[in-house]
């Protein structure tokens, strides 16, 4: 923290921008039922990579901004976000030594939770017995994708030289 | 962690319960607009490209067509002058109030994905033009649904197929007043009040009805397509298919829908108004619309 360095603030935010736009991005109505939830990915990497930089506050901050892209309550994915961040960051040492499989089960369980916090929130309003099964579909393509998201982002960064 | 997880249900608690948070909202919506535009732009390329490699023949078939249909719009607008007129003068025998007319915004729509499982729809114009929430929102064919945010430079329009919408309807056949229901599926509306014994038929258009005061009455909304009964339900099982292109529409109608009536009888001199979309020409006419309003 006392020695914050420009170019990886730069490339989180570079980074995020397309996360954000990949997940508000419409190709067609099949495609976009298995669209995974990018931001959740991208701070899992970021706060595996570097969790003295980014942490709980960083996700905090982009969930809001999250809320606001999707129309969603305000706050929701402030509290799913800080959360994926707060266990990325707990556990970052561990997730660093699992291998790719192992780490998609991580994957798997960050991003259930997350859509599981939805879940109850949608309940809320009442309408959750109308939530079709295809809510569930983020989770398994974003669980997929992982390693693929993995190796480019380390890519990226090993690229911008950001230790 | 705890302070986070506290403030972030904070939030959540004031975004439901209050207003409040619509500024929050309103300003970071401006930082993200720019990527849902970003967002758009794959889709909107293609749509644009379709429409840039059409053929000569293929436009000059189209301008044929709008063409007739432009006639035909005309010939109808005639006739709709003066039925109003007709229908005013019925209502002052009545003592009924008449509502004016409405004006219209066209908004398009970018395409951006907000939540899959949430009918709802980002449009491009937004509360610098004046768009607020529960406006109506209407596409050529009939309605596609109401406002329920309005950002600075977008607004966000819950269609009227989303789970949490609900819209008064009346079968135009016969006046018998319903409430139609989302239910999450495309093109699918669910009317789940009525009686088994009820006279709705497959093929009934359902209009809106003007209760509740979001929706102004007489727009299409839908066609009955489906009506069955199960021996151990009291209700009948009603589906409906919206007449908006809700998939495929890409220009909206915003609404703005004067509830104050028209003065009718005693002043024949503001009628003629009654039809120009005059908001500022009401005010002073609605007090004297005060005796009419009791039947």
């Amino acid at each position: 923290m006392n020695n914050p360095d420009p170019s990886a603030t730069l490339t989180f935010l570079a980074t995020l921008g397309g996360a954000m736009v990949l997940k508000a991005m419409a190709i067609s109505p099949a495609v976009d039922l298995f669209n995974p939830d990018w931001v959740s990915l991208l701070l899992i990497y970021w706060c595996i990579a570097l969790p003295e930089r980014f942490g709980v506050f960083t996700g905090w901050l982009v969930g809001l901004l999250i809320d606001v892209l999707a129309g969603q309550l305000l706050g929701q994915n402030a509290l799913i976000h800080a959360l994926i961040c707060y266990f990325c960051v707990k556990e970052h040492r561990r997730l660093r030594q699992f291998p790719l499989a192992q780490q998609c089960l991580f994957v798997l369980f960050c991003l259930l939770a997350s859509r599981s916090i939805v879940f109850g929130i949608e309940s809320m309003k009442a309408t959750a017995h109308h939530l079709p099964p295809s809510f569930w579909y983020p989770v398994l393509s974003g669980t997929l994708l992982w390693p693929a998201v993995f190796l480019l982002l380390r890519k990226i960064r090993v690229l911008a030289r950001i230790n | 962690m705890l302070v986070a997880v506290i403030a972030a249900l904070a939030l959540i608690v004031t975004d439901i319960r209050t207003p409040h948070l619509h500024a929050v909202r309103a300003a970071l919506s401006l930082v993200v607009y720019p990527l849902q535009l970003l967002a758009s732009f794959p889709a909107d390329t293609v749509k644009s490209f379709s429409e840039t490699v059409i053929s000569y023949s293929e436009l000059q078939q189209e301008n044929h067509r709008l063409r007739q249909d432009q006639l035909v719009n005309d010939a109808r607008l005639l006739k709709l002058d003066a039925l109003e007129k007709e229908n005013i003068r019925l209502r002052v025998l009545l003592e009924n109030s008449f509502q004016l007319g409405e004006q219209v915004l066209v908004a398009e729509l970018v395409s951006v994905k907000l939540e899959p499982y949430a009918h709802t729809v980002l449009v491009n114009k937004g509360a610098r033009f004046g768009v607020h929430p529960q406006q109506p929102v209407l596409d050529a064919h009939g309605i596609v649904g109401q406002v329920v945010r309005a950002l600075p430079s977008s607004s966000e329009v819950m269609m009227i197929t989303d789970p949490n919408h609900a819209i008064p309807v009346e079968v135009n056949r016969n006046g018998l007043r319903t409430i139609a229901f989302g239910t999450g599926q495309a093109n699918r509306l669910h009317l789940p009040f009525l009686a088994k014994n009820a006279d709705i038929v497959p093929g009934d258009l359902l209009v809106t009805s003007g209760l509740g005061g979001v929706f102004p009455a007489g727009y299409p909304v839908a066609v009955v397509d489906k009506f069955e009964t199960r021996p151990d339900k009291s209700f009948a099982n009603i589906y409906a298919t919206p007449k908006a292109n809700l998939e495929t529409s890409r220009e909206f109608l915003i609404v703005w829908s004067d509830s104050a009536p028209v003065v009718l009888g005693e002043k024949p001199a503001a009628k003629p108004n009654a039809d120009q979309d005059k908001p500022q020409d009401k005010p002073q006419d609605s007090p004297q619309d005060k005796p009419h309003e009791q039947p």
